[in-house]
């Protein structure tokens, strides 16, 4: 899929009856962007917990599988909810979000931050000590917080 | 208080603010990461108090070990926040959802001090398997509910709506927002 194609695709997706009935409405895009705000308070909450302490600065003294089984529900749950408004967000305005370089940024990063945790954060955490999950922690900590701060950046674009 | 709002609009370093091109910006998203920080972490620490999270550990534990970073949000969000504020301090003082957002923040300090003392005097002798009474439970519900309803509000002072310079406006929202407005000029307008 060449640029145009994908320019194309954007403008199809802004078209459709969802980002549409979203533009209709003046309160339907904060409201849905409020609930947005909420899920990036969950899931930073569990980015926030688990990887501090992977970076050993809380919970030093408790078991790492238990902090991961006590935060990964909050991270589905943050996720999901992002994933829920965000994906209404991005129909209503789509053709502005591809000349977004904010945008992209997020994209790369969440799609970057989603594998990360899933197949290397959360295995090695059943598998591996020491300073190499301190770096795991710090990674994943870093990722997660270009993806907030580039989404909220995509306000100002 | 508008007299004050207008002098502090003046004042250099409010008009440099409001003026920069990359700094409000920052300001800004540092303001929404805060937030991220202290919510996210908040939701544990008042999840912890329902029994529902981290029942291993006992509600003290859990406070020693996270409500330092929930307070260094709390922290960095006022810090933003007022610089917010600063940069634009008419408008928001007289944007609805900021005074409800203000409101909303009151009621969430009363809350959160009533709860941290009793916290405070009770939690020392709770283990991880002490009876957590109903009243803290839903003391911990209520703060969550609240801040989100502070980030709902907060939001929202982003969209103009009911802004002074947006006339006409039902009386009752320019009573609310403390607008001046003219109504001889909107005479002959239904509702008017």
């Amino acid at each position: 899929m060449d640029s145009k194609e994908l320019l194309e695709t954007f403008y199809f997706l802004e078209d459709t009856f969802i980002g549409e009935y979203i533009r209709s409405s003046i309160w339907l895009f904060p409201v849905i962007e409020s609930f947005h705000l909420i899920g990036l308070g969950i899931l930073g909450g569990s980015v926030v917990v688990m990887d501090l302490k992977l970076m050993k600065i809380i919970f030093r003294n408790i078991d790492k599988i238990y902090i991961f089984e006590q935060t990964r529900k909050f991270f589905i749950l943050g996720l999901s909810l992002l994933f829920i408004t965000g994906v209404p967000l991005f129909l209503s305005e789509a053709v502005k979000l591809y000349y977004s370089r904010a945008f992209w940024i997020k994209m790369i990063c969440l799609v970057i931050g989603v594998f990360f945790v899933y197949f290397v954060r959360n295995p090695l955490i059943f598998k591996k000590d020491g300073a190499v999950m301190i770096v795991i922690g710090f990674l994943s900590f870093s990722i997660w917080t270009v993806v907030a701060a580039s989404g909220r950046w995509i306000g100002f674009s | 208080m508008l007299d004050f709002v207008i002098w502090l609009s003046e004042t250099k370093w409010s008009i440099g603010l409001r003026e920069s091109l990359y700094l409000y910006p920052w300001i800004e998203s540092t303001h929404v990461l805060s937030i991220c920080l202290f919510f996210g972490t908040l939701l544990f620490v008042d999840l912890r108090l329902t029994g529902r999270v981290f029942s291993n550990l006992s509600v003290a534990e859990m406070n020693r070990k996270v409500l330092p970073l929930t307070l260094f949000g709390f922290l960095v969000m006022s810090i933003t926040g007022l610089l917010l504020f600063y940069a634009i301090p008419i408008r928001n003082y007289q944007n609805i959802f900021f005074r409800v957002k203000m409101l909303l923040m009151i009621i969430a300090g009363i809350n959160a001090l009533f709860f941290h003392k009793r916290m405070s005097d009770e939690a020392k002798v709770w283990d991880k398997d002490s009876y957590i009474p109903r009243s803290m439970k839903s003391s911990a519900i209520t703060s969550l509910v609240l801040w989100s309803l502070v980030i709902i509000s907060g939001r929202m002072i982003a969209y103009n709506w009911f802004d002074c310079d947006r006339q006409p406006q039902p009386r009752w929202i320019n009573a609310l927002t403390s607008c001046e407005v003219d109504y001889t000029l909107f005479e002959g307008i239904d509702g008017f």
